[in-house]
């Protein structure tokens, strides 16, 4: 069985909600829409108070002249304002809210629930793909957000040979990957044709782990029958295989050099299952990016879910349906338990990188006492990048900023096997970003410095 | 909003792992080694090794509460108790009560604590407070019962027949006196696999050492890396002396079930705090302990080797951790 070749660990998987269909959320009252739910430069509105919109209306243009994407309304109804809200990093963003009446929807927006292939559409170019989903204001799914029209039209000094779907949804507890693929099969392998054709590459890979074997035999057993350029890789079940640089080793078996390396200097382009859907959703269907499949789980919930919820509904509305929070302190993670992030508040939107909402217990989510290390060197073998945690934590603390960025700190995933395998409980990957984040701003200052 | 949300930075998860249950993990890989010891030597290896403990956790505690004036309890991580079982399997069974609770203050007073305690000490506290028993006490610490003697005798030096050499010690002579004849006084292999041979408290039984490995390794405490490498480099080099003269050099096999080998390999290299971080670092380390250790037997003056040389390697563990460091993701460009 394949997998990547250094580092990993194994958390417990606890995928609650593995065997839950895909529910239609409710509408929300209030949708929120913040403008910075993309890498890149926030987005631009392009709606005013009071204006009417439909489902699929867009409500904010890309930045000109940088990485940015559009943004669409999931809802009908009224800008109420533009103010700012604060979302899932912990920051106030600006954002759009739309008070919701009804649910219109535009006209160009295909709503059966026939399949459309290739096949119905030959006359379709990797140029017009590639428009589609830049109108479509497609991102990255899986949680990372990078603008999908970026990746799909890499640098003219590289060339892609595979588009490698990420099927593999490494992250505990989170389902939403794993039921898209089940009810949704037909339509993502449709998208990840309509990828590997927008990057002219003639070979797809779709990674899965082997905890998901239903999935597993379905795909393979569809791409046998339809799509013999496809091949869907099982894979060892090891964290973070999801990784872009893990998943491309695990599969191609190339690794990606350090930064700015990108995956497409070895050949391969990555995107995320649900990025496929929507690609596929956004090409045959002309409907734009605005809803998303969620998995809301966590142990204390009456009735983990998947829901297809509309972006910009309120995570509070998804947890109540599945329950609501249990009583005394508990900890709301907006993603899974390895990289999610702890919420403020429950009032945080569902925007397009949205994966999970993860309900912990304060006791099932505290922080072990740190002790002093014992140089048991777990974390060295539990990184994935090959890096030495133990030290990039300690001289981070140090404040040894040049010895840290001897050490690679820059190649940091953050994906948090060091902390997860501490037997110390040290708190390694907070020094390690703080080291990280510091180094990386030296770096940029000595750029500026040198072209001055 | 009547819920109190935690907010901290990720990972939210923890593998449940802990200095505790690594320690303890540790102790639990002795105690077969320890049964054997009280097979061979009655209860007085029983009686040794509760004292070693019980003084080194009493050191601990009083340096932390009086002399550091910690309010945590530095004791309960366990590392005290393993480092009191380690040092009295590293003397023999019926040594004087007061040369063991030396041995544990040097070793815990001196040779951790001063450096800082859990995870700063250069060397093993358990072969430092041996290394300085040898030294001090050169009689006591080679005065080996024989085993056998009854479960509950406590052994008496002065009767004659009470002790005896130790095989790497007959070896060692045989060698030098060029006397074929004291080679025959060697125990069998299976008498030395199963601890029926002189020899300090817990170094003598190979197959309960061995278990111990199997345990720590199926429990993932260590890794393969040290002792493998310790282990392989002894037999290949005292395997080649041999193969060039049998009648001067020993038997690979004697070398490895003898004397400490095994339980230097298993516990005392792989200590946490003294051994290199990354595997390349740990085959580095075991090669040279492995070298050393069958250099200082077979030239030494010294028939034991291997406490020794895993102090000389833990001088160096710095060295090989700055110069060997792991292989970083995409270092290599692969193969097209």
């Amino acid at each position: 069985m394949k997998t990547f070749r250094i580092g990993g660990v194994h958390p417990a998987e606890n995928k609650l909600s593995a065997a839950e269909p895909i529910k239609v959320a409710e509408l929300p009252k209030v949708a929120v829409f913040p403008m910075g739910q993309h890498i890149g430069a926030p987005a631009v509105p392009c709606v005013q108070k009071g204006d009417k919109v439909k489902v699929g209306t867009r409500i904010a243009n890309p930045m000109e002249k940088a990485l940015s994407t559009c943004i669409y309304s999931s809802v009908s109804g009224t800008v109420q304002k533009i103010d700012t809200i604060i979302d899932a990093s912990g920051y106030a963003k600006p954002a759009v809210f739309i008070t919701v009446e009804g649910d219109e929807w535009e006209e160009s927006i295909d709503r059966s629930d026939k399949l459309v292939t290739l096949k119905d559409k030959p006359e379709l170019t990797p140029e017009d793909i590639i428009n589609k989903v830049k109108e479509a204001g497609i991102v990255g799914m899986g949680g990372a957000c990078f603008p999908t029209h970026v990746k799909l039209m890499p640098p003219p000094q590289f060339k892609p040979e595979w588009v490698i779907i990420n099927a593999v949804e490494c992250e505990p507890y989170l389902t939403a990957d794993h039921r898209l693929m089940l009810e949704k099969a037909d339509e993502v392998l449709v998208g990840v044709d309509l990828l590997m054709m927008a990057a002219k590459v003639k070979k797809g890979y779709i990674g899965i782990e082997e905890n998901k074997p239903d999935a597993i035999k379905l795909l393979s057993e569809k791409c046998k029958a339809q799509y013999p350029n496809i091949e869907v890789v099982p894979l060892k079940t090891k964290y973070p295989q999801g990784g872009e640089k893990q998943l491309i080793d695990a599969v191609v078996r190339r690794q990606v050099p350090a930064p700015p390396a990108l995956p497409v200097s070895v050949g391969a382009i990555i995107q995320n299952v649900g990025t496929a859907y929507a690609v596929y959703e956004a090409v045959m269907k002309n409907k734009p990016l605005f809803e998303r499949v969620v998995t809301v789980t966590g142990k204390q919930l009456s009735k983990p879910s998947n829901f297809l919820t509309r972006m910009g509904t309120p995570m509070s509305q998804l947890i109540e349906a599945c329950g609501g929070l249990p009583d005394g302190d508990c900890k709301v993670i907006g993603g899974g338990p390895m990289m999610g992030k702890a919420l403020l508040n429950t009032e945080v939107p569902i925007c397009k990188g949205s994966s999970g909402v993860l309900i912990m217990s304060g006791k099932e989510a505290r922080r072990g006492e740190p002790q002093p290390c014992i140089r048991c060197a777990k974390c060295v073998s539990a990184c994935p990048m090959g890096l030495e945690p133990y030290l990039l934590a300690t001289a981070s603390g140090k404040k040894m900023w040049d010895k840290v960025e001897g050490e690679d700190i820059t190649s940091c995933i953050e994906c948090g096997s060091c902390q997860f395998t501490c037997p110390s409980n040290r708190p390694l990957l907070d020094l390690i970003r703080m080291g990280k984040q510091t180094v990386m701003g030296n770096i940029r200052a000595r750029q500026m410095a040198a072209k001055k | 909003m009547a819920n109190i949300l935690n907010v901290s930075l990720s990972p939210h998860v923890h593998s449940g792992d802990s200095v505790q249950k690594n320690m303890y993990w540790v102790v639990a890989a002795l105690v077969p080694a320890l049964l054997c010891s009280f097979i061979s030597f009655g209860v007085g290896a029983i009686i040794t090794t509760a004292i070693s403990v019980a003084a080194c956790v009493l050191t601990e505690w009083v340096i932390n509460k009086f002399m550091l004036k910690n309010p945590k309890c530095t004791v309960c991580d366990g590392s005290a108790i393993l480092t009191g079982i380690l040092l009295a399997f590293n003397m023999p069974s019926n040594i004087a009560p007061w040369i063991v609770v030396i041995g544990a203050i040097f070793a815990i007073g001196v040779v951790k604590m001063t450096f800082g305690g859990l995870g700063c000490n250069l060397f093993n506290p358990a072969l430092a407070g041996r290394a300085f028993l040898l030294i001090s006490f050169p009689v006591d610490m080679t005065t080996w019962p024989n085993p056998g003697q009854g479960l509950f005798t406590l052994v008496d030096n002065s009767v004659d027949g009470a002790t005896g050499a130790t095989p790497l010690a007959l070896m060692k002579a045989a060698f030098k006196t060029g006397d074929p004849k004291m080679l025959e006084q060697l125990p069998s292999l299976q008498d030395m696999l199963l601890g029926n041979t002189g020899g300090c408290l817990g170094e003598v039984c190979a197959a309960a050492l061995i278990l111990g490995l199997i345990i720590l390794l199926v429990k993932k405490v260590i890794t393969w890396h040290i002792p493998v490498s310790i282990i392989l480099t002894v037999v290949v080099f005292s395997g080649l002396l041999n193969l060039a003269n049998p009648q001067a050099y020993a038997n690979p096999l004697v070398e490895v079930l003898s004397g400490g080998l095994l339980l230097g390999a298993v516990f005392m290299a792989t200590d946490y705090v003294t051994s290199p971080m990354c595997a390349k670092g740990q085959i580095v380390y075991g090669i040279a302990i492995g070298a050393l250790t069958v250099i200082i037997r077979t030239y030494g003056a010294y028939p034991e080797g291997m406490s020794f040389a895993i102090l000389i390697m833990n001088a160096f563990t710095p060295l090989i951790n700055s110069k060997f460091k792991p292989k970083r993701f995409g270092e290599v460009p692969a193969k097209k």
